[in-house]
């Protein structure tokens, strides 16, 4: 029987001193994680570790357990078996305790249609006890380029300021560990690229990023380390060092980005 | 696309914000949090009052002039009329609690959020309960008028009533709205759910509806007890269970 690592109590207040004026990314550790949904295992026993400040891209086709993965990460779904463990600067944490340094991007945008920009923003302040949201929210909105559309309804946004939205949302909090499923779905190829500068940008903070895609291209060339699932288990897994410039990455996919 | 500056020259952007060390608990920020949301929105859409109260006005206006009762007969009937409508009124309103939430995923970014899960559930269930409540202050004048009761006298013990009763039904309403809002036949699912667990609360309303309606009116303590303690039964399982009911 493995003896389980014990978590280190993280507050709002011990949040604050451990991840100091700059981000601190995440680490986790998978062991033995399995996901079934009745008879369909969505995720085989997998084991594996993720350090802090990596840039991790999950590539494989659809159905191959990448969202699974991300789910069971964000504490979103529960594993049928096996641990997930975080570790943050005092050692390890309690899934409860990283939901203060988790952001997480999915499918959807998880924004409220009938909420204005500004709404949205100061509901997930609220939830997270932001102290001092209005300048935050201000210069989230300034970050992605919403400012004057900050009382504007969300229905009434494009795909593209909506993905800009999401993403201001799940900063808002200086998350240590982003998790993106698919962010690039329903975005054009000024929009990728702009969530490509963004990503490089959380990159060179610290944050730990996890980014689930079935296309290779600008945004997941950005990855320090890919894993490729098929089917729910790991078939490859490039290592904390690799990064997708070979000239396989990805394969088989369709470009991301227009050829120029 | 508009451009605008990237993340990582924007010092103050980068750093993590700070995180209030003296605010209130999850469970309250939270709650707080999600039942202002809810009522934001609600004020901005009035899709749910004004459907409510539409078709519980239907209802009572429907039976008023299907059955022309006397004063007599309506103390008799007028209290299961009432809270047939209260009910009708819920279901309607209870069912879209936790399907508006699977527009965006939004119920994943509550999930995600460092609340207690039972502060999304009591967030929405406060909300819930002030929408019928805001029903029910509009259908019980119109209930005096067209049934020809008088509640003056026992308006306190009424309220007392409502409250109970409201709470009754819309703490299982919330729970089976979060429940059936990813299966398939949910307009059918929710009323089918819901209405053997109402029963017993229904039945101590329209009993504790009609001492009090009677002539002379009757203090209905037993009727209440019961009413209290199915709300707080209820709203203990709720806070226990609602998170492995989220679960996937």
């Amino acid at each position: 029987m493995t003896t389980q690592p014990t978590p280190a109590a993280t507050t709002p207040a011990t949040y604050l001193a451990l991840s100091g004026p700059l981000r601190l990314g995440l680490g986790i550790e998978y062991r033995n994680v399995e996901k079934r949904f009745g008879p369909v295992r969505a995720l085989r026993p997998t084991s594996l570790e993720i350090h802090p400040g990596e840039f991790v891209a999950l590539l494989g086709p659809n159905g191959s357990g990448k969202s699974t993965l991300l789910r069971l990460t964000a504490h979103l779904a529960r594993p049928t078996a096996g641990t997930i463990l975080f570790r943050g600067p005092a050692g390890y944490e309690s899934g409860l305790a990283a939901r203060w340094r988790l952001g997480v991007v999915g499918h959807a945008t998880m924004l409220y249609d009938d909420l204005t920009a500004e709404e949205n923003l100061q509901l997930f302040a609220r939830l997270y006890q932001i102290e001092g949201a209005a300048s935050i929210i201000s210069a989230r909105l300034e970050a992605a380029g919403l400012a004057e559309r900050r009382s504007d309804l969300v229905r009434t946004f494009s795909r593209g300021m909506r993905q800009r939205l999401t993403l201001a949302r799940a900063l808002l909090h200086g998350p240590g560990l982003l998790l993106f499923d698919e962010p690039t779905t329903g975005l054009d190829s000024a929009g990728c690229e702009w969530l490509a500068r963004e990503l490089g940008s959380l990159h060179d903070s610290g944050c730990t990023i996890i980014m689930s895609t079935h296309q290779g291209g600008e945004v997941t060339a950005l990855a320090t380390r890919t894993i490729s699932l098929e089917s729910g288990r790991i078939v490859r897994d490039t290592g904390s060092t690799a990064t997708l410039a070979s000239p396989d990455a990805g394969r088989g996919c369709a470009p991301l980005l227009p050829s120029p | 696309m508009a451009t605008h500056p990237e993340l990582a020259q924007d010092r103050n952007v980068s750093a993590a914000p700070a995180i209030s060390s003296s605010s209130d608990s999850p469970l309250w920020s939270g709650l707080w949090a999600i039942f202002a949301k809810e009522v934001r929105t609600e004020l901005r859409t009035r899709e749910l009052l004004v459907t409510t109260a539409v078709f519980a006005l239907t209802v009572v206006f429907m039976f008023s002039f299907s059955f022309d009762p006397t004063s007599e007969e309506s103390r008799h009937i007028g209290p299961g009329l009432l809270w047939i409508a209260f009910l009708f009124a819920g279901t309607l309103m209870l069912e879209p609690a936790f399907l508006r939430e699977q527009t965006n995923d939004t119920l994943a970014a509550l999930r995600l959020a460092p609340i207690a899960p039972s502060a999304i559930l009591l967030g929405k269930t406060l909300a819930n309960f002030l929408f019928l409540l805001i029903t029910e202050v509009i259908l019980v004048p119109v209930f005096v008028v067209f049934y020809n009761v008088s509640v003056a006298n026992v308006l306190p013990g009424l309220a007392l009533v409502c409250l109970l009763g409201t709470l009754g039904i819309v703490i299982p309403g919330t729970i089976f709205s979060a429940v059936t809002a990813h299966a398939r036949m949910r307009e059918m699912l929710l009323p089918l759910l819901l209405l053997p667990v109402l029963t017993p609360i229904l039945i101590a309303a329209t009993e504790a509806t009609a001492s009090l309606l009677s002539d002379p009116p009757e203090w209905p303590g037993m009727a209440l007890k019961l009413l209290a303690g199915a709300d707080i039964i209820f709203l203990t399982a709720a806070y226990f269970l609602f998170d492995s009911m989220l679960e996937e």
